[in-house]
């Protein structure tokens, strides 16, 4: 059967499995191996809510181009096993042109996938593991997919036997589980879906987005980090403690979120860069210490990797739903900082922007990534080498007396560092006078507002602020984990013949009026995207900016992803 | 210099006036946290730490407007949080002396749960306790070491809870160095903060702190409190022993032993950020 798709589309692979099965893992060595022959790509995760085991779903999606997003169906099913499979129809759409491969031991795909009209190639993986010494059905498989995705064994065999020799796997056994699965797939040829030839496999880096933002934030200068256990978080921490004491820094597990966020800012009044990561009810907790960082103008960076909310919610799964927390949840008048990165790699970026801008401008940012992002795994152009300079300023040693808030002209006044004589001063959330002094007067209250608003009104934030995609008379409005459905939406309409303007918003908070006024010239017709049930994005940009009056929305809360089509039907609409 | 090591008492070169701000205490005439603060400042000359190497981080309260009094270096933090700001600091600057100035309220009620993990980690924190079984700035609530029928406007006839006892708890968290002193007696709390400053673990100093204006009858603790009359137990079992047979007026040093190492000391970097990142290249 030929496939109705151009050569170089994206090809979409999921593999499904009970725990222990391995599908994690095999999709994990995909997306390692692709990425080694040259090849951009994706891969996400999702479990049940069992701690340990249960059913697992890798969805794996390769490209020559770099992608950012899941698309709208899936090209190749591969269950290990059946088990608790209903779990997952929502997140494998098929169609008559997908196939499924299973194992027949493992008894019939459940209705619902094969109402899809995917046709069903029947492989004994199990059986053909037994085959060979030590072999899994989970590396058979992967041979299974080198065939059909005509795939180079060799760079499949080195990441296989890199991650797998160490737990005691031979190298011989393993190549020879590959080799099994590779064969058998000899009867999958006329369902074949070769990968687009890669045209140029430059140097390439394989990370989660949790893994980036870590990354980003010791290019950032971050040196102390407090965390409280929690899921999506969680997996950023533990990246981060042994690279920052590798670098003479080091990670403290707190009591909880509130401590934790204290401890950032003790390391950060004593000077050094400090950060900690939660998700939604770790925030929560954290909002009057961010009052807190604000009135007291001290740097602290908060990576929030946004899950189901409210409460608990969906802890394993993606929503956009802390954006209104993140933005108004302080109380006060307390202006702060908000950032988004738009992709997995990008995660790097803006959380070193974060830090950098936290600690130039002295106030806590709030980076808002979610469980898309921080825990899917992608295959990216490394970034450029990192040549950022510490932000911070600090105040010189002089013998004039020091006024900690200073009123300056770009309303950031030199901090001193505990240690240094003749500038000791009492950091405070009480409202204070220039000198730090407390104070509840009307002229010294309205100072220190205008001052803390101002330090970040005043800075120039430059085109990073959005990422712009196209040009057009139809905008997309959207941030975070959506600008990848966006992004590859756009780009479609384009090749359809509708000129669109995808722009991601990097820097929510403080908001640029002016910069979105420049980039909406000439644009009648706005279409907004979010992963949040109640439009928090769309009420956010009608609180800020000036919008043209036609005004699409397409808003979808989690636990399922914003697929391309979604946002490509709305585009149609206006054609 | 790593955490283990202390101020040792060397010449006398600060006098305590050096390390007392132009800021005009909020606090009521006669309230018993003056006398903290002159101890303080006495024992901070004594062990001639100078000021800009010294941080006073305190919460939300009377007793926790501490710092902003002092020339040290500083941090008003919010209502019950100081302990883990204090940790994060001193962790992140083992160098720097970190003292934390609190209240009943503040290091017992709100943040309950960081006093017991503050003593439970053993950071190297001088905890002072100002306690006077009241809220003070809040104007006259019940504490969590308020007696059950001491008589409030929130709680008629008082709360009708049994007052929780910090040194006993603070023993069995992990603390490993507890005392109590009395606000009245300047020579006895400066003793204690010099003992605790230079102890190299967590250091819980409670102070019976009266609050003149809300709790006026513990004017009367001057005639009622008395020395404790023991050495420091390193035994945890004796100091127990003792904590509970106490009637909660007496001073002294409690219970004293080495501090647990730190689990994760700073070390100096070992390995540069290029390397780290060579892992992800495919
Ligand atoms: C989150 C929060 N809740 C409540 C308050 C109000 N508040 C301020 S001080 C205080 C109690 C202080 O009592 P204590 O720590 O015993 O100190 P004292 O004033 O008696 O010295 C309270 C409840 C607050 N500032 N913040
Ligand atoms: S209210 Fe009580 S604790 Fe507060 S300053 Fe007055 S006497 Fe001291």
């Amino acid at each position: 059967m030929s496939a109705p798709f151009s050569s170089t589309d994206p090809i979409a692979i999921a593999i499904m499995g009970s725990g222990g099965a391995g599908a994690i893992t095999a999709g994990g060595l995909l997306l390692e191996a692709a990425g080694r022959a040259g090849w951009q790509g994706l891969m996400t995760r999702s479990v049940g809510p069992q701690i340990r085991g249960g059913e697992a779903l890798a969805m794996v999606r390769l490209a020559t181009a770099p992608i950012s997003a899941h698309g709208d169906r899936f090209d190749l099913l591969l269950a290990l096993d059946w088990e608790n499979a209903e779990r997952f129809v929502g997140e494998v759409p098929l169609d008559a042109n997908s196939l499924i491969i299973a194992d027949p031991a493992a008894g019939e795909p459940p209705a619902a996938l094969r109402a899809s009209g995917a046709p069903l190639l029947p492989l004994p993986l199990a059986q053909l593991a037994k085959g060979v010494p030590e072999g899994r059905a989970n590396i058979v498989a992967l041979g299974v997919l080198a065939r059909w995705l005509a795939l180079p064994l060799e760079p499949l065999e080195t990441v296989v036997v890199r991650a797998l020799a160490r737990k005691g796997g031979s190298a011989a056994h393993l190549g020879q589980a590959l080799a099994v699965g590779y064969d058998a797939a000899a009867g999958c040829n006329g369902f074949r879906r070769p990968l687009p030839p890669v045209l140029d496999a430059g140097a390439r880096w394989l990370l989660t987005g949790n893994e980036a933002a870590a990354l980003g934030a010791l290019r950032g200068g971050i040196r102390f980090a407090a965390i409280y256990p929690i899921t999506p978080a969680t997996d950023l921490a533990e990246w981060l403690t042994p690279r920052l004491q590798q670098v003479g820094g080091q990670l403290i597990q707190a009591e909880d979120e509130i401590a934790a966020l204290n401890m950032a800012l003790g390391a950060s009044y004593g000077g050094v860069p400090a950060l900690t990561a939660t998700s939604g009810p770790g925030l929560a907790l954290m909002t009057e210490t961010l009052g807190l960082a604000v009135a007291a103008e001290i740097p602290v960076v908060v990576v929030n990797v946004m899950r189901g909310g409210p409460s608990t919610g969906i802890p394993t799964k993606s929503e956009q739903s802390d954006l209104n927390i993140a933005l108004y949840g302080l109380h006060g008048d307390a202006p702060h900082l908000v950032l988004a990165p738009t992709s997995v790699s990008d995660c790097l970026f803006t959380t070193q922007w974060a830090v950098q801008l936290a600690e130039t401008l002295q106030c806590p940012a709030i980076v808002l990534s979610d469980q898309f992002l921080g825990q899917s795994q992608a295959v990216c152009e490394p970034p450029p080498a990192d040549s950022a300079a510490p932000a911070r300023v600090t105040a010189p040693v002089s013998s004039e007396r020091y006024d900690r808030y200073a009123l300056t002209a770009s309303g950031v006044s030199p901090m001193a560092i505990p240690g240094r004589p003749g500038q000791q001063y009492t950091a405070d959330g009480l409202e204070h006078n220039p000198h730090g002094t407390p104070s509840s007067g009307a002229a010294d209250h309205q100072a220190q507002l205008d001052k803390r608003r101002d330090k970040l009104l005043r800075h120039d934030y430059g085109a990073a602020w959005a990422e712009v995609e196209g040009e057009g008379e139809i905008a997309v409005l959207t941030w975070g984990s959506a600008a990848g459905p966006v992004r590859e939406a756009a780009a479609r309409a384009q090749a359809q013949g509708l000129a669109v303007k995808a722009i991601a918003v990097r820097l929510l908070a403080p908001a640029q009026p002016a910069r979105l006024a420049t980039l909406l010239v000439g644009v009648q017709r706005v279409l907004v995207v979010e992963q949040s049930h109640s439009q928090q994005f769309l009420g956010y940009l009608r609180a800020h900016y000036l919008l043209p009056t036609d005004i699409r929305i397409l808003n979808q809360p989690g636990p399922l992803p914003i697929r391309p089509a979604a946002v490509l039907a709305q585009l149609s609409q206006w054609k | 210099m790593n955490s283990m090591s202390k101020p040792e008492i060397l010449h006398f070169s600060h006098a305590a006036k050096d390390y007392k701000s132009d800021v005009k205490p909020i606090w009521c005439p006669g309230c018993g946290h003056f006398g903290v603060q002159a101890a303080l400042f006495r024992a901070l000359a004594q062990l001639n730490l100078p000021p800009e190497q010294v941080a006073v981080v305190s919460g939300i309260g009377c007793s926790s407007r501490l710092p902003a009094y002092t020339e040290c270096y500083g941090f008003h933090g919010i209502h019950g949080r100081a302990l883990p700001l204090a940790t994060g600091l001193k962790l992140a600057r083992p160098e720097l002396t970190v003292i934390v100035a609190s209240g009943d309220g503040d290091a017992l009620s709100i943040g309950g749960n960081h006093f017991l993990h503050a003593c439970r980690r053993d950071v190297d924190l001088t905890c002072i306790v100002m306690d006077n079984a009241v809220y003070g700035m809040t104007k006259g609530q019940p504490s969590p070491t308020t007696a059950p029928d001491w008589h409030s406007k929130i709680a008629p006839g008082g709360p009708g809870f049994n007052p929780l006892q910090p040194l006993a708890v603070a023993l069995a968290a992990g603390a490993s160095f507890i005392a109590r002193g009395f606000s009245g007696d300047p020579n006895g709390i400066v003793h204690l903060l010099i003992e605790a400053i230079r102890h190299p673990g967590f250091a819980l100093v409670q102070v019976l702190s009266p609050c003149v204006t809300y709790r006026p009858e513990e004017k009367a603790w001057k005639q009622q409190v008395h020395a404790a009359g023991v050495e420091p137990t390193a035994d945890p079992v004796e100091a127990a022993r003792r904590l509970f047979a106490d009637d909660g007026l007496s001073t002294g040093i409690f219970y004293q032993r080495q501090p647990s190492p730190p689990t994760a000391p700073l070390r100096p970097a070992s390995r540069d950020l290029t390397a780290i990142e060579a892992a992800f290249a495919l």
